[in-house]
């Protein structure tokens, strides 16, 4: 395993890790903009460009992006998130550098107008699917709740408006402005052949003109609050639950990451036997979800709507238990034992450490192996833990329920 | 690719297959028991998933929290899932653990406690789960259309009827774990970094001693095909359509599963192209062969808005009748590159490949190597799918409608 890097003269980028023994190699681009990027008016449009990369190039058509995709055998896709856009493919070793081929052009897309308003309709139906399935939009919204104004608390998939209203125009604009060489890192794992990654990258990428892409990075204030949303038609109650956690370039985060499996993690956990186990809701979670200047611990709740008063103020006893007296130390080592096998897991398939090695670069600069994550973890201390219970107190959060009941008792 | 599979078969009937998979830190299984809701009574449907639920609140030595307490302290990744023929567990740890996991669900399926006190936190779990079902409006979709396409009972959906979940007792729990968890039948399947003559020793000690039983059979009631719609408040009208198709054990198979290739897979594939990409009339729309052991089905989805669905489901209807004038060249050799490099990254999980090859043992009393199944794929030609399509062209649709309003189904009309 090692760990290669180089950047073109245009300030784009390449980082890899090169695992001889891997079947596959993944590649993806990952650009550093999402929805905080985007001014209300543009609501949506970072997603939207996602699709429209697909669309079509100078040189291809969309029919001919995706027959070459296949042709190759590749496993991609594309995805959004409120900070991050990356473009991304598993191939065999001797395809490395088609797809990569592939992938550079398509972060070029000929944003053509037929196309855009053919795939604007994908997008609203895109919506509407989220509008009709769990948790029918408690996720986004409890952001905007917890986040206010601040960008953080912006929509990545937009509304049926913001989508509705974008000009391609606006698209052409803010392509031009994020999709710049020193705002996009290549990463790719596996069976990497670096030397050709880096001569394929100066190929199809050494042409991008550079360009300036600035985040404004103001630290967010959360909120506290208690919404309901009704949803008539609905039959369960879905609540999201945000309160502060570490950021993303924050060391606190291991502990946070441990934290949230003792308390939260889907089975065996505190909020496991409180809740899932007793059958009292369909499923309850937590887990630590950072950004660039800002985390959050998110909590997560599924139950019949008759028993959601219930069973936040259970969440809500359990929490305040949790800041009162700690974890124990077998919990730390149970946390430990499962998270670590977890990494290792999910490190097994290039394209799981893909996704690792791109969060570390985007949000760090910084490489870190399986190994360094896992040492990470293992010098975690009780008091660490407490440390952090103590910085970002669970009890004091937004929390956002859509459920059929008008009424929902907030927890005291 | 890796050649070899191991093999064997206790005298009580259950079977051990490993796959070695020595470039991995991690070990995987797959322990499948006939239990599965086909089983069950017609009044007690439910019942397998209720048994499932209950055979994990302790086992053996340990009570339902040691048993947790102690999987995690293994670091066991894991999973049950309940289909028509099995009750089903799965997990993956780092090789090291292999065992002792194995060792604590040897207890699962032979000394499950099945906990009186613990039945109505179970039960509401699983009235929980059903509930959960009614607000995803495609997973209701797609288990109405399975239920209405098999013949009963393949096509039950395994989280059973809110009355009949009711009506469950502790009693009919016990005697489904009496009359279905028996070595014969169960299959064991392992993948990944671990020693086969440790594995089928350790195997031997768990499970040499489990006393067989005999299979109870299974009667058949014939498939109520039909075209149904579901009144459902959303946004979205939600399609299934269902044709029949040949089971995996079939030696039609690999062309029935070659055609739903071309149909939906890559972006490239028909249904993707024709319903999203020409025509932006959809977020997701696909096609997956299902199979059952003597039955197969293609199964296909889409949503869109209301105003919408009639010429979404026009233009699926569409694309399956066109497909029984063959497959082009290009088209299979797209499939065949996306199989090939498919296959070769399985190898990177040991989670595929003990499932993968568990189902191969019930579908085919063998498993298949990564290097047959790539044999197979390669030996597929445009002659010999196309002539499985001429004489097996999709029809006899069942067609489900979730939604705001009815659609009309008119097949042959493009």
């Amino acid at each position: 395993m090692e760990f290669l890097r180089t950047t073109l003269e245009n300030g784009l980028e390449i980082v890899a890790e090169c695992n001889g023994e891997a079947h596959s190699t993944a590649v993806g681009f990952f650009v550093n903009t999402g929805a905080r990027d985007e001014s209300p008016d543009l609501a949506g449009v970072s997603h939207f460009l996602e699709h429209m990369a697909f669309k079509g190039t100078a040189r291809r058509s969309a029919d001919d992006v995706n027959r070459e995709f296949d042709e190759m055998g590749a496993q991609y896709n594309a995805c959004t998130s409120e900070e991050h856009t990356v473009f991304f493919a598993s191939v065999l070793p001797e395809q490395q550098d088609r797809v990569l081929g592939l992938l550079a052009d398509i972060l070029r897309p000929a944003l053509r107008e037929e196309d855009f308003r053919t795939e604007k309709q994908v997008i609203l139906e895109e919506i509407r699917m989220y509008e009709d399935q769990p948790p029918f939009g408690a996720d986004e919204k409890c952001r905007a709740a917890h986040w206010g104004s601040h960008p953080l608390g912006q929509s990545v998939l937009g509304s049926l408006e913001s989508v509705g209203k974008l000009s391609v125009e606006a698209m052409r604009a803010y392509l031009d402005a994020r999709y710049v060489p020193g705002n996009i890192a290549l990463v790719a794992a596996g069976r990497v052949d670096f030397d050709l990654l880096a001569r394929s990258a100066r190929r199809y990428c050494g042409a991008w003109e550079p360009g300036p892409a600035q985040r404004t990075v103001e630290p967010p204030v959360h909120r506290r609050g208690f919404h309901v949303l009704r949803k008539e038609s609905a039959t369960q109650a879905y609540a999201v639950q945000m309160a502060a956690g570490p950021t993303a370039t924050d060391d606190d985060r291991y502990a946070a990451k441990l934290l949230a499996a003792i308390v939260g993690d889907e089975t065996g956990s505190r909020l496991f036997w409180e809740l899932t186990d007793r059958g009292l809701a369909e499923s309850a979670s937590m887990g630590h979800y950072e950004f660039e200047g800002a985390g959050l611990m998110i909590t997560y709740l599924c139950c019949d709507p008759s028993i959601a008063a219930d069973n936040l103020q259970r969440i809500l006893d359990l929490y305040r238990r949790v800041e009162s007296e700690g974890v124990a130390q077998a919990e730390l080592e149970q946390a430990k034992n499962k998270v670590s096998s977890r990494i290792v897991l999910s490190g097994e398939r290039p394209r799981g450490r893909l996704f690792v090695v791109g969060g570390d670069w985007l949000h760090r600069r910084q490489y870190r192996s399986v190994r360094a994550d896992l040492d990470a973890l293992a010098a975690i201390t009780l008091d660490d833990v407490t440390n952090v219970v103590a910085k970002y107190p669970l009890s004091s959060a937004t929390t956002l329920i859509v459920s059929p009941l008008e009424k929902i008792a907030p927890p005291r | 690719m890796n050649p070899t599979i191991h093999c064997e078969t206790y005298a009580n009937g259950l079977v051990l297959l490993a796959e070695p998979m020595p470039w991995l830190e991690s070990a995987a299984f797959t322990l499948l028991t006939p239990a599965g809701c086909a089983h069950e009574p017609d009044d007690r449907s439910g019942l397998s998933e209720f048994t499932c639920e209950m055979t994990l609140r302790g086992a053996g030595s340990r009570d339902s929290r040691q048993f947790i307490l102690d999987l995690d302290h293994l670091g066991v990744e894991r999973s049950d899932s309940v289909t028509d023929a099995h009750i089903g567990y799965s997990g993956a740890t780092l090789s090291g653990n292999l065992l002792r996991a194995l060792a604590i669900y040897a207890d699962v399926v032979r000394a499950p406690h099945l906990p009186d006190d613990q039945l109505e936190a179970s039960r509401l779990a699983l009235l929980q789960d059903l509930r959960a079902v009614e607000d995803e409006p495609s997973e209701k979709t797609m288990l109405e259309l399975r239920r209405r396409h098999y013949p009963d009972p393949w096509g039950r959906p395994p989280q059973g009827e809110v009355a009949a979940v009711e009506a469950i007792t502790l009693e009919d729990i016990r005697r489904h774990v009496a009359g279905h968890f028996h070595p014969n039948g169960t299959i064991l399947g392992v993948a990944g970094n671990f020693s086969w003559p440790a594995l089928k020793d350790a195997v031997g000690e768990w499970f040499g001693d489990w006393q067989p039983a005999p299979t109870p059979a299974i009667v058949e009631k014939p498939a109520a095909r039909q075209i149904v719609h579901l009144p459902y408040e959303s946004s979205q009208t939600h399609i299934g359509v269902a044709y029949p198709s040949v089971p995996y054990r079939h030696p039609d198979y690999f062309q029935a599963w070659g055609a739903v290739g071309v149909l939906s897979g890559g972006m490239s594939a028909r249904l993707f192209t024709e319903v999203r990409e020409r025509r932006g009339l959809c977020y997701t729309v696909y096609a997956v062969h299902h199979t059952v052991r003597d039955y197969g089905g293609v199964f296909c989805y889409s949503a869109t808005s209301a105003e919408r669905a009639q010429e979404t489901l026009d233009v699926i209807l569409a694309e399956l009748t066109r497909l029984a004038q063959g497959v082009e060249e290009e088209e299979l050799a797209r499939l065949k590159a996306r199989i090939k490099s498919a296959l070769i990254m399985q190898q990177e999980s040991s989670s595929a490949r003990s499932g993968s090859i568990a189902r191969d043992f019930y579908h085919l009393g063998r498993a298949r190597a990564l290097d047959e199944l790539a044999r197979l794929v390669d030996g597929l030609t445009c002659q010999s799918i196309n002539q499985y399509l001429r004489e097996h062209p999709p029809s006899d649709f069942t067609v489900v409608t979730l939604g705001p309003e009815k659609l009309e189904v008119r097949i042959g009309v493009s």
